[in-house]
């Protein structure tokens, strides 16, 4: 109960997923449990424009939810999508449960540059810091810094810090301390 | 905070909805979504949303421009992006056409829909602050801010709340520091040309060749100094009203000049020979009896009937001293803001002091006096003890040595020459210490040819 969980859809990199489990354990007041990888949902691949829908993935991955968690984060590799933008670093239910992260375009590969692991960790970091604020009902921030500000290309992921500013981390601190006190 | 900015995405496609309005929600918004044309207008008829997402193509009835022209009905000022998979150049431009705001091809760059948002929402702020100030600006110049019982003064605001949506040319009398240029805004702030400019000439301050480029502008080269073109004061008023304060001053040739453009609407620019058309409302003030210097032959009687199609006389504040204790109120409070003064009250004796005053320079006389009682105020109310000096000016002005032989005008320039000297020329200065406005001493001093 009260706990973190991490999930990868489909194939994730090991060394992506204990970056995600060091990041998750270290920023958030929660147990951080890896659960079985959930294979690439059916019917969330796009053929005609070669990316996954987001929010097929979203959806199977709430019926993985055990009960009791605190949040669930899912990691996968694929490049995502929904149909009014062309891709997505991830997705969260606002003050939800699910919040997804996806490590395609956060690789250096991506852009066609020799794999960087340490910048990819720190992107990764930043992401699902990310995703799992509006899990807690933080929208985005107007700070560039601050973690919760809105990324929609891969060099303002590099912009920001891995961490919240004043604001977002003091809203953050009263959403745990009540979670924690109506699981206690 | 964002959520004051609703947002509305239409669109036959269930998880294109959820999908944008989920992105939006994390950005801050408060997103609505409908399934199609119909349901849009129930949600626009119930919300002005300041931005609407519109699919072009949707089934069943109403397609995206359909819903557009239908949202447009209703909401005239909104933001509409048409939203399409398949672009072609026709519905591009249809869409623009019929009035949407911006198109957009899916998918779009993530960065494009928060530019475009952003943008679109940085405009619609600045028209909401916009409206707010100019609501504010129209309030300060209200009727109701016109302080008074007087059934006089009320007939008159009733009058200027009338008249206010007229194109009419009105005619403002009253001696100086009565308000006729605050009955001269309450008229234009209530009107139709509220959000047009207003603008004020004083005809006395100006000569006359002076007062002719300030009305109506000059060319290039019209005279020594005329570097550029400049447009006159009646073409800034273009659209809006101008007051002529002082109009019984202006000289015979810009009486002919002014009635010119009263009657035809146009006029030319000094030195110029290019017609200018110009719809500036007119309003004229004076301290003089016009009626008088037409009998004299001094002012235009084609004229005078031109500008007194509407005639609004203001009372002197002696002819309506039941105003005083409520102007003296307004005026502590406001002026002890201003000057940081923590003074709240007056006293029984000053006020009466107050109304038995004539008060020669009107509620301007009334509005220094105040200020300068609460500058030498220790108290936090206002005495007799405060206005000690208004008797004693009376008192002052009573063993006053008259000269024997002497005209009325002959002493008014003395007393004027006597006043500029103690004052070292300022003309400011002076006309505080004859209780008289500016403009009024201005036009004495051109009247009594007194060098400056």
């Amino acid at each position: 109960v009260n706990e973190l969980y991490l999930l990868a859809v489909g194939e994730v990199d090991e060394h992506a997923l204990r970056w995600a489990e060091a990041a998750a354990a270290e920023w958030f007041p929660f147990p951080v449990r890896r659960l079985p990888p959930l294979a690439t949902p059916e019917g969330s691949y796009d053929e005609v424009r070669r990316q996954y829908r987001s929010v097929e993935i979203m959806k199977a991955v709430a019926r993985n939810v055990p009960s009791g968690a605190a949040r669930l984060l899912a990691v996968t590799e694929h490049d995502l999508s929904i149909p009014l933008l062309t891709f997505l670093f991830g997705q969260a239910q606002l003050d939800g449960m699910i919040a997804l992260v996806s490590v395609c375009r956060l690789r250096q590969e991506f852009y066609g540059f020799p794999p960087d692991p340490e910048l990819l960790r720190e992107r990764l970091t930043k992401e699902l810091l990310h995703e799992l604020g509006h899990t807690f009902g933080l929208t985005h921030c107007s700070r560039t810094e601050c973690s919760m500000s809105l990324s929609t290309h891969v060099e303002a992921v590099d912009l920001k810090s891995a961490g919240w500013c004043a604001t977002c981390g003091a809203h953050l601190a009263r959403r745990f301390t009540s979670l924690k006190g109506l699981t206690a | 905070m964002k959520n004051i900015w609703p947002i509305l995405i239409v669109d036959d496609e269930e998880v294109m909805c959820e999908s944008m309005a989920a992105w939006l929600r994390e950005d801050g918004y408060r997103v609505d979504t409908a399934p199609n044309g119909r349901m849009a207008l129930e949600l626009a008829a119930a919300t002005d949303y300041a931005i609407y997402f519109v699919d072009l193509k949707m089934p069943g009835g109403m397609d995206g421009i359909e819903t557009m022209m239908e949202i447009r009905k209703l909401r005239s000022d909104s933001s509409i992006i048409i939203m399409t998979a398949y672009a072609t150049v026709d519905t591009a431009i249809q869409a623009m056409k019929e009035g949407a705001q911006e198109y957009i091809v899916k998918p779009c760059n993530p960065q494009e829909i928060s530019l475009l948002v952003s943008r679109i929402l940085k405009v619609k702020k600045l028209q909401r602050e916009n409206a707010i100030l100019r609501k504010k600006l129209t309030r300060t110049y209200r009727h109701r801010d016109v302080i008074t019982k007087n059934s006089a003064m009320e007939e008159i605001l009733t009058l200027a709340n009338d008249v206010a949506s007229l194109r009419s040319t009105v005619l403002i009398r009253g001696e100086s520091g009565t308000g006729k240029e605050l009955v001269a805004r309450a008229i234009h702030y209530s009107g139709d040309r509220a959000a047009k400019p207003f603008v004020t000439v004083s005809c006395a301050a100006l000569t006359e060749t002076l007062l002719e480029s300030e009305l109506f502008g000059y060319e290039k080269g019209a005279f020594t100094g005329a570097n550029g073109q400049t447009r006159g004061k009646f073409e800034l008023a273009n659209s809006g009203t101008i007051l002529l304060d002082e109009i019984g001053d202006i000289s015979p040739k810009l009486q002919a000049d002014l009635l010119r453009v009263l009657q035809e609407r146009c006029f030319y620019r000094v030195g110029g020979n290019q017609e200018v058309k110009v719809d500036a409302r007119v309003i004229a003030a004076t301290n003089r009896d016009l009626a008088e210097e037409v009998r004299q032959g001094r002012f235009r009687d084609d004229l005078y009937y031109r500008l007194n199609v509407i005639e609004i006389r203001i009372p002197p504040l002696r002819e309506r001293r039941e105003d005083v204790p409520l102007l003296t109120t307004h005026f502590v409070e406001k002026l002890a803001h201003e000057l940081g003064k923590e003074v709240s009250a007056i006293s029984e004796d000053a006020l009466k002091l107050l109304m038995d005053h004539d008060w020669p320079g009107n509620v301007r006389e009334l509005e220094n006096a105040i200020e300068r009682a609460l500058v030498t105020c220790k108290g936090r109310q206002l005495n007799e003890s405060d206005f000690a000096w208004l008797g004693r000016g009376a008192a002052a002005r009573q063993p006053f040595d008259m000269p024997g032989d002497i005209s009325l005008a002959d002493l008014e320039r003395r007393a004027i020459i006597a006043t500029l000297e103690r004052t070292h020329g300022n003309v400011r200065e002076a006309a505080a210490s004859l209780g008289v406005d500016r403009s009024t001493l201005y036009e004495k001093l051109k009247r009594y040819e007194i060098p400056r």
